[in-house]
């Protein structure tokens, strides 16, 4: 069986069932590492991608449901503007610390950020509370979030 | 300094291109080292792991372990600032798990104590590099070497300010032999340590292109998935092979005695044959039988028994006799799971009479040793790179992912990613151990503590790791009790070990966590009973000024007094623990259905040179949304034999949106630096629950909280 995706704007074909989810595709089969596995049920947010702009939980999505949309992984989203803006925002605030939750709650801030230009702390909770961290960073990434609706904001002005 | 060459050069000129990079240059040597350059060899070497090289760069082979804490930074901050360079233009690299090479350093990284390992060697390394190149600066200009220094990679002749760079400097300086004493950088000159240093892996992890043990690939690797007797000491009964071969994928199935492996070319048709396979498993009445009471039970009864003896003082009785309030109470704490965000996983390529490995460990060269051990092949004959972690909390202190992986690599020809599903992770970790606590404090007409007595019983994580150094008393686990704060004109401590069908481990801050927990409640409890301030109270019976110093720094920056609505409170706590003291602060509110929510904690910390302020704040953002998500809702039971618990759904973790606002002081001075990876999440565990007594006026003494509000 063949999928034939659109992985941020390149496409490509996979010999890979429809049923696979997009994050064993991605991880194994692309070999694109930057979409992590955390907990395959939806849980914890490790695993996000954008598909036509919307976060879904790559462990949930079967790869068949993505054909003929655009996928945005960490890889691609960090050569936009928007995800430039959040690595940088990122980078200021030093938000990482283990690292291994940061590319899905980069890629959850970017869709929030494209729904809501400057999220309150309230927006931030609720668009932020699908992912896990672990290791703590949830005040920094508070911050940079907020930092980079700025500097997005200022690019785009 | 201008002929700084740039490993990764293209892709980094890119990022720069794009004016989202500033700063960070020389590093992705450590992470990703699959795909980038690594550093030369060391043209000069301070010793086995800190070095220049021809070019003039100052090369470091990370001593520790890098699992999310920032050590990377500390330990590369601390070199540059003896060599004289910014920590951007430090060729680090993760070396592979190799004893010999780091002794007397342990690679082992836990127990709070990189900075407190490596802060005398590394700097005394640092110094006689850094005197070798002055040296040769000096013999080269023919002047005195003290009116040289070295600044920016480079040695300056201070009175005329000429400049030789490293690179113009090294082959002189390597060949003379390296000074034996040289004097380390003072306090006073320092211009890195003790400032804000952005991570030096923060940008590659933000765009995810660090690697970590799970992003290791190897040519013609293939996947595999495991399942684990879900009964603790259950073996495999049958599978069916045939299924799970059919599903699209699936090139391998392979049994053990308590595991079954599906091996596919991808991770997705291995759980999905893992599914097909429906393994059948046995295990005894006695095993699958055993409910969660049968194990925690015994434990508590242990502290009837009369222990051994950990610290002993006074007399007990005589102190007690002349006592005017006398205070005792029982607390317990239950098996928590270290729940890392990337799940256990291993990449190992057995071939030809040797083993490969690749994976993220917090102790890379005792995994290797297991290995080689499980393999039955010489240590020479396997080597292990060490790779990032996606969290370790001690979980990578044990070797069970490298074992499963090579048990299972060894029957393949190719090599094999293992990567376990968050179920086997979390049903199948080391757990830290459940106490059980009995304090008994007596107080004097004097209103000094006159006794105190604290029995402590559990499982030994230290019998288990060092049996022939055992011999009672686990020395971790009595940690913090045995040099507490507050003094006493009589006191005892006993520790007894009660094991059990669960496996213990090491879980970031385990006895000194345990016994902070006690103390600190206790000592809030006190308090209450004699209706005297807590924190008040806390100053009254402590001497110590560094401990004074940062309760009276909370004191005054958390609103301590002011106050609050109903159902909310503040609580107290204060360390001193891995050479680090800390107080806390933590606001609660409780509502009506008695659901707690942590709003604030205020931190204050003295744990001497700070060496990374960005990182020792950090820490305490970690440890304390860590530790309150453990003290609020950790726990793991038994039920039949087995853990109930399996994912995030049921072994609940702190989200965004119920993260405390965290406010922190950090004391700065030029004392001996402390550990920092531990102290903050064992002090949120006794301020939580004092909180929420202040709030409720309900004294929680069974963790966790949440669940032992329900029956307080």
């Amino acid at each position: 069986m063949a999928v034939t995706l659109t992985i941020n704007g390149r496409r490509r074909e996979f010999d890979a069932s429809p049923e696979m989810p997009l994050l064993w595709l991605l991880r194994d089969l692309a070999q694109m590492p930057g979409t992590k596995f955390g907990c395959a049920a939806g849980l914890c947010g490790a695993c996000s991608v954008l598909v036509d702009g919307v976060r879904v939980f790559g462990c949930q999505t079967p790869a068949g449901d993505a054909v003929g949309k655009a996928i945005t992984t960490i890889e691609g989203l960090t050569e936009q503007p928007l995800g430039q803006a959040l690595v940088k925002a990122w980078n200021e605030g030093d938000v990482v610390q283990c690292g291994y939750c940061q590319p899905g709650q980069i890629i959850a801030a970017a869709a929030l950020l494209r729904d809501n230009a400057a999220p309150d702390d309230a927006a931030i909770d609720a668009g932020m509370s699908g992912n896990i961290c672990r290791c703590g960073t949830y005040p920094r990434i508070r911050s940079a979030i907020k930092r980079a609706a700025e500097l997005h904001a200022g690019a785009k002005a | 300094m201008s002929t700084i060459e740039l490993p990764q050069a293209t892709r980094r000129q890119i990022l720069a291109g794009s004016g989202v990079v500033a700063g960070a240059l020389a590093i992705p040597v450590a992470l990703n080292p699959g795909r980038s350059r690594a550093a030369g060899a060391a043209a000069l070497a301070g010793n086995a792991w800190l070095g220049v090289d021809a070019a003039g760069r100052v090369t470091l082979a990370l001593p520790k372990t890098e699992m999310g804490q920032g050590i990377l930074t500390t330990i590369t901050m601390i070199a540059a600032e003896e060599l004289a360079v910014k920590p951007e233009a430090v060729l680090v690299s993760i070396p592979d798990g190799d004893a010999a090479r780091f002794a007397p350093i342990d690679q082992g990284t836990g127990g709070s104590t990189s900075v407190r390992e490596v802060w005398k060697p590394l700097r005394e390394a640092g110094a006689k590099l850094r005197a070798a190149l002055v040296g040769a600066a000096a013999k080269q200009w023919g002047v005195p070497a003290d009116s040289c220094d070295a600044r920016d990679g480079a040695v300056v002749h201070l009175p005329d300010g000429k400049v030789l760079p490293y690179a113009a400097l090294v082959a002189a300086a390597a060949a003379a032999p390296l000074p034996t004493e040289a004097p380390v950088r003072p306090a006073s000159d320092y211009r890195v340590i003790g400032k804000r240093q952005l991570r030096l892996d923060g940008d590659a992890k933000a765009r995810g292109t660090a690697e970590f043990g799970i992003d290791v690939y190897r040519p013609g690797m293939k996947y595999a998935a495991l399942a684990v007797a879900p009964v603790f000491g259950g073996k495999l009964a049958g599978i069916d092979e045939a299924a799970a071969r059919a599903v699209q994928g699936v090139t391998g199935v392979i049994k053990g005695d308590d595991v079954v492996y599906v091996l596919a070319t991808n991770t997705w048709s291995a759980r999905a044959g893992l599914t097909a396979a429906r393994p059948q498993w046995t295990a005894s009445a006695a095993l699958s039988g055993t409910q969660h009471a049968a194990i925690i039970d015994p434990i508590i009864a242990a502290l009837d028994k009369p222990g051994f003896e950990a610290a002993k003082s006074g007399d007990l009785a005589a102190a007690r006799a002349g006592a005017t309030q006398r205070f005792s109470a029982l607390y317990t704490q239950p098996f928590l799971a270290h729940a890392t965000m990337e799940p256990a996983n291993c990449v190992a390529h057995v071939h030809d009479g040797q083993c490969e490995i690749w994976t993220g460990s917090q102790i890379p060269s005792d995994a290797r040793k297991a290995a080689a051990a499980r393999l039955n092949l010489p240590l020479d004959k396997v080597t292990l790179h060490n790779r990032l972690m996606g969290g370790g909390f001690g979980r990578r202190l044990e070797t069970d992912m490298v074992e499963r992986c090579v048990d299972l690599a060894k029957q393949v020809p190719f090599p094999v990613k293992l990567i376990w599903s968050r179920e086997e992770d979390t049903s199948h970790d080391w757990y830290r151990p459940a106490y059980a606590d009995k304090i008994d404090i007596a107080l004097g007409a004097d209103g000094k503590i006159a006794a105190w007595e604290h029995k402590i019983a559990g499982s030994s994580v230290y019998a288990r790791v060092a049996p022939g150094a055992f011999k009672g008393v686990d020395d971790d686990a009595v940690e913090g009790a045995v040099t507490p704060l507050y003094a006493a004109t009589a006191r005892l401590v006993t520790f007894q070990q009660q094991e059990s069908m669960v496996p213990t481990g090491w879980w970031r801050g385990v006895g000194p966590l345990r016994s902070a927990f006690v103390m600190e409640s206790a000592i809030d409890e006190v308090a209450h009973q004699l209706g005297q301030d807590p924190i008040a109270f806390r100053l009254a019976h402590i001497e110590d000024p560094r401990a004074r110093h940062v309760l009276q720094i909370v004191q005054a920056q958390s609103d301590w007094g002011s106050a609050l609505p109903a159902g909310s409170g503040r609580g107290v706590s204060v360390i001193h623990l891995w050479d680090t003291y800390m107080a806390a602060v933590a606001e609660v509110s409780v509502d009506k259905d008695m659901q707690i929510a942590v709003k604030k904690v205020t931190v204050a910390v003295d744990c001497g040179q700070v060496i990374n302020h960005s990182g020792v704040a950090a820490q305490i953002d970690s440890g304390v949304i860590f530790g309150t998500s453990a003290a609020l809702w950790g726990e793991v039971t038994i039920a039949n034999g087995r853990v109930e618990q399996s994912n995030f759904h049921d072994y609940r973790v702190l989200r965004m949106n119920e993260a405390p606002v965290i406010h922190t002081a950090i004391v700065e001075n030029h004392e001996k630096p402390g550990g920092m990876g531990e102290p903050p999440n064992a002090v949120i565990f006794p301020a939580l629950a004092n909180a929420v007594f202040a709030a409720t006026g309900k004294r929680v003494r069974h963790l966790p909280l949440q669940k032992g509000l329900q029956t307080a």
